[in-house]
């Protein structure tokens, strides 16, 4: 393939021009057709059953955490159908260029769509459906009113979702990165990628990363801040424990991907020489450092699923969880330890044995901790009376599928084995097997499990379980044939092959990618039915599952002031042990509650962001310095603003809390 | 983990019936501190590339051919000075003194302006020279590590006049002391991160 010449820059629209509109490529018209026809039928029903003045006052510009959680899931779901197209295509690409074929994509379309799969999956669908998730059931579970700084968290979401248009932008304008997810120089170099692709990559992931970090720093405050009275660290539930040991990774490894990226921006933008192969420059520098917010990330990702494992295991074997305090320390050693591996990513970069010892070691001790988890789930589980609901089949595939990615793991973490299998198809079986086995699964237990707290219903189970039924035998057929792929030297990212005899297995491979396709389309149907039905599956009490931690001591949905009093903490299992002793719920004395204003503050200074990254891809200066100054002015602007805080009046206190006192009534 | 046992009988508080609400922004300092932390790992990353890359000098000039260290020590100066001066208006708000404290504010942002000043002139210099950070690994890690601590300190600067406006129109309310505050822990925090530069970009690089 011809490398594109990178376009002339004029003064007004930089390197933007008609050339960047993807004229060439049926396959992006076809999409961006129905794009916009699904775009204006979104639009068009906004504005006819009138929900514009809805949409901005009770969810833009919210600073209640449920609704901002809510939105965090409705945007990684909307990324996940992306991502997953993309994985559709390469299935497709990889089981057809054989004999010959070239397939249907052509190299400079296939290498995008693997980028762009591996950057959306994880940035733009496993970290908003994990920070969703923290957002919503953290201060619900702690006993908490909202988050320590509620506007930045609206602020975080939408830096978040600015992220993700721009990245969603590259499909339509221009073209994504063709570097692979970590865009490893000098291939990412201005050198060999002078077109926009690494541009809108590197900026897509600056305006996220904001987000994702400062909603790091808001979580974490909120756990050690605002915890109800009684609840020490040790009273903590575990997905508490979890959540603030991803965000502890969070906040200890963003920064380190947003200085990484800068300095790639600043070889790409200025000419610089970090990591370019001249003047000094060491493109493995880049590597390291990408490393090493990179693996600290998967533990990210996983922790907090850890926590929904536990906790779903603990209610749905009516029993509290096996060695709580083992499980707290193996969270906190897997956060520790989570520094210590990064090397094991490039055992082949040459580091010498010592180094590479090191590394594998500390690869391999990580599955002790994980081990004991393991174990505890299992011991959770033992003489409980099992109850086997959707979180808890997702939670058992995910404990017979995660081990199997974990002994993977420790199989690449031997240095001589890692030579062999280094960017093999066994390693993306690996992490495929661990992120979709643990985080995905993880997901869809905790999806299953607190969708009734949310909006008051269940989940319908018959299109749950064949959704289940769907992605967990689709996963193996995808997954299983790529591991025996690797081990025959089959490498990844390739689009054509030679050798017919591996065909075989890629039509397996492809078969179980639409098995899950099928997977995804139930669990769509499953929502919709859901929603359908939602007065048979309705749930009164608040507490459909007979739960044990404090979210299930209010209603569902909660009040926007989540508890009309604070709980006091006497357990483990708060709720649980208020239920145990009869506890009373109070029924008069209700005061003010003091609550935090909304403001469209957050998604404006983010639509700033946009259009700066917009214009820095395609190095329109004036428009992003000006977008740049807007940022900063408008945040200035809104320190000026004093009266943040409202409060819900005592008589609007009375009358939610009355209205939950019937309900109780009526179910009891 | 002595929890007392409580017999059924004893009546057990299970909510917080007489409410007290937090003070506002009881949690911003926390926070502050660990946006600074992260912050550090931000300037961690750079000091590693420097580590690394800062011997790379690509046949072009090092240290010992570019540095000024006399310029560098009145720099150093400015910084530390602004520091105490920041401490100074810390007092006057602790004594309840709004213009005080806005005084000494608006020294430590001359202090800070100065230090600005002097490092633009340092980067004229070495660009005009040929010293580019194009030139040479060395050179792109020194420029960043210092450029970024200075667009900090222009950053803080920034935030300085927004708070003396703010401190004039509302005076010593409590948000106000708390902003105060987290300037302060913003402005010392770049002094330690400029002892760090000094030490190992300028001092160490004149011995290598």
């Amino acid at each position: 393939m011809t490398p594109h010449p990178a376009p002339e820059a004029g003064p007004f629209l930089g390197k933007l021009s008609f050339d960047a509109l993807p004229f060439h490529e049926p396959i992006l018209i076809v999409t961006f057709a129905v794009v916009v026809l699904g775009a204006i039928g979104v639009v068009g029903a906004i504005t006819k059953f009138r929900l514009w003045g809805y949409l901005w006052n009770d969810w833009f510009t919210t600073v209640d955490h449920k609704r901002i959680g809510i939105m965090y899931m409705i945007l990684g779901l909307i990324m996940f159908l992306r991502g997953f197209a993309d994985a559709i295509m390469m299935r497709l690409q990889q089981v057809w260029a054989f004999n010959g074929s070239e397939g249907y994509l052509n190299a400079h379309h296939y290498d995008q769509i693997f980028t762009a799969h591996g950057v959306i999956m994880i940035f733009f669908v496993a970290m908003p459906f994990i920070t969703g998730l923290m957002n919503y059931i953290v201060p619900l579970q702690i006993g908490a009113r909202d988050v320590s700084f509620p506007f930045l968290n609206n602020f975080s979401f939408w830096m978040t979702a600015a992220g993700a248009a721009l990245t969603m932008i590259s499909l339509f304008v221009g073209e994504y990165a063709q570097t692979g997810w970590l865009a490893y120089p000098p291939l990412s170099g201005i050198a060999y990628s002078p077109s926009v692709g690494v541009d809108y990559y590197i900026w897509g992931l600056q305006i996220a990363g904001v987000g994702t970090t400062l909603s790091g720093i808001n979580l974490i405050v909120t756990i050690l801040k605002l915890r109800a009275p009684g609840m020490g660290l040790m009273k903590m539930p575990v997905f508490t424990w979890t959540s603030l040991c991803s965000n502890i990774l969070i906040v200890a490894s963003f920064p380190i991907l947003t200085a990484t990226l800068t300095l790639l921006a600043l070889d790409r933008y200025v000419g610089t020489n970090f990591f370019t192969n001249d003047f000094g420059g060491s493109p493995m520098m880049y590597v390291n450092l990408i490393w090493i917010w990179g693996h600290p990330e998967v533990y990210i990702l996983i922790l907090p699923l850890f926590g929904v494992f536990s906790e779903v295991t603990s209610t749905f074997s009516g029993k509290k969880l096996f060695g709580y305090t083992s499980m707290v320390y193996a969270t906190v050693c897997i956060t520790i330890l989570s520094y210590l591996v990064w090397l094991h990513h490039f055992f082949t970069m040459g580091s010498g044995a010592s180094v590479n010892s090191f590394f594998g070691i500390t690869t391999m001790v990580i599955s002790i901790p994980t081990g004991a988890k393991l174990f505890n789930w299992l011991f959770t589980m033992y003489r409980g009376r099992i109850r086997f609901e959707l979180p808890m089949m997702w939670t058992i595939a995910f404990m017979l599928t995660f081990v199997v990615g974990g002994m993977t793991g420790v199989l690449l973490a031997v240095p001589p084995a890692d030579f062999v299998l280094h960017n093999s198809l066994f390693l993306i079986a690996h992490f495929h097997n661990v992120i979709i086995g643990g985080v995905l699964f993880g997901l869809f237990a905790a999806i299953n499990y607190w969708w009734p707290k949310a909006f008051g219903f269940k989940l319908d189970v018959f299109w749950g379980k064949i959704s289940f039924w769907c992605w967990v035998v689709g996963f193996w057929l995808a997954f299983m044939p790529l591991y025996v792929l690797g081990l025959m030297g089959v490498t990844r990212r390739m689009r054509v092959f030679d050798d017919p005899s591996l065909q075989i297995w890629f039509a397996i491979a492809a078969l179980g990618a639409l098995v899950i396709a099928a997977g995804i389309g139930a669990m769509l149907v499953q929502f919709a039915v859901s929603i359908w039905k939602r007065k048979e599956l309705i749930d009164e009490s608040g507490d459909p599952w007979n739960g044990r931690t404090l979210e299930w001591a209010t209603s569902s949905p909660p009040p926007d002031y989540n508890f009309a009093f604070t709980p006091v903490i006497h357990d483990l299992d708060a709720w649980y042990d208020m239920k145990k002793r009869n506890h009373d719920r109070p029924v008069a004395g209700f005061r003010d509650i003091h609550m935090p204003s909304n403001t469209g503050t957050g998604i404006i200074l983010s639509g700033f962001c946009l259009v700066m990254g917009f214009a820095l891809v395609w190095h329109i200066w004036w428009l992003a310095a000006l977008s740049f100054a807007a940022a900063i002015f408008g945040a200035i602007w809104h320190t000026f603003n004093y009266k943040r805080d409202f409060h819900i009046p005592a008589a609007t206190v009375i009358e939610v809390e009355s209205a939950r006192t019937r309900q109780l009534a009526a179910g009891a | 983990m002595s929890s007392k046992t409580i017999t059924a009988e004893e009546p057990v508080q299970f909510y917080d019936l007489d409410e007290h609400a937090h003070p506002e922004g009881h949690s911003t300092m926390l926070g502050f501190w660990i946006y600074l932390m992260s912050d550090c790992l931000i300037f961690a990353i750079l000091f590693a590339c420097f580590g690394v890359l800062g011997a790379n000098y690509a046949a072009g000039p090092a240290p010992k051919d570019l540095f000024d260290l006399k310029l560098i020590a009145l720099n150093t100066a400015m910084l530390l000075f602004s520091s105490i001066t920041y401490g100074f208006a810390v007092l006057q708000m602790q004594m309840g003194k709004v213009r005080g404290t806005q005084l000494w504010l608006a020294v430590t942002g001359l202090f800070g302006l100065g230090f600005l000043g002097i490092e633009l002139y340092e980067f004229y210099h070495l660009i005009e020279i040929g010293a580019t950070p194009q030139r040479s690994a060395f050179l792109s890690s020194f420029f960043t590590l210092v450029g970024t601590h200075g667009l900090h300190v222009t950053f803080g600067v920034i935030w300085l006049v927004v708070l003396m406006i703010q401190l004039g129109k509302h005076g010593l309310i409590a948000a106000n002391k708390r902003r105060v505050m987290c300037l302060s822990m913003f402005w010392h925090f770049l002094d330690v991160i400029w002892i760090g530069v000094f030490t190992i970009v300028y001092l160490m690089g004149v011995l290598r």
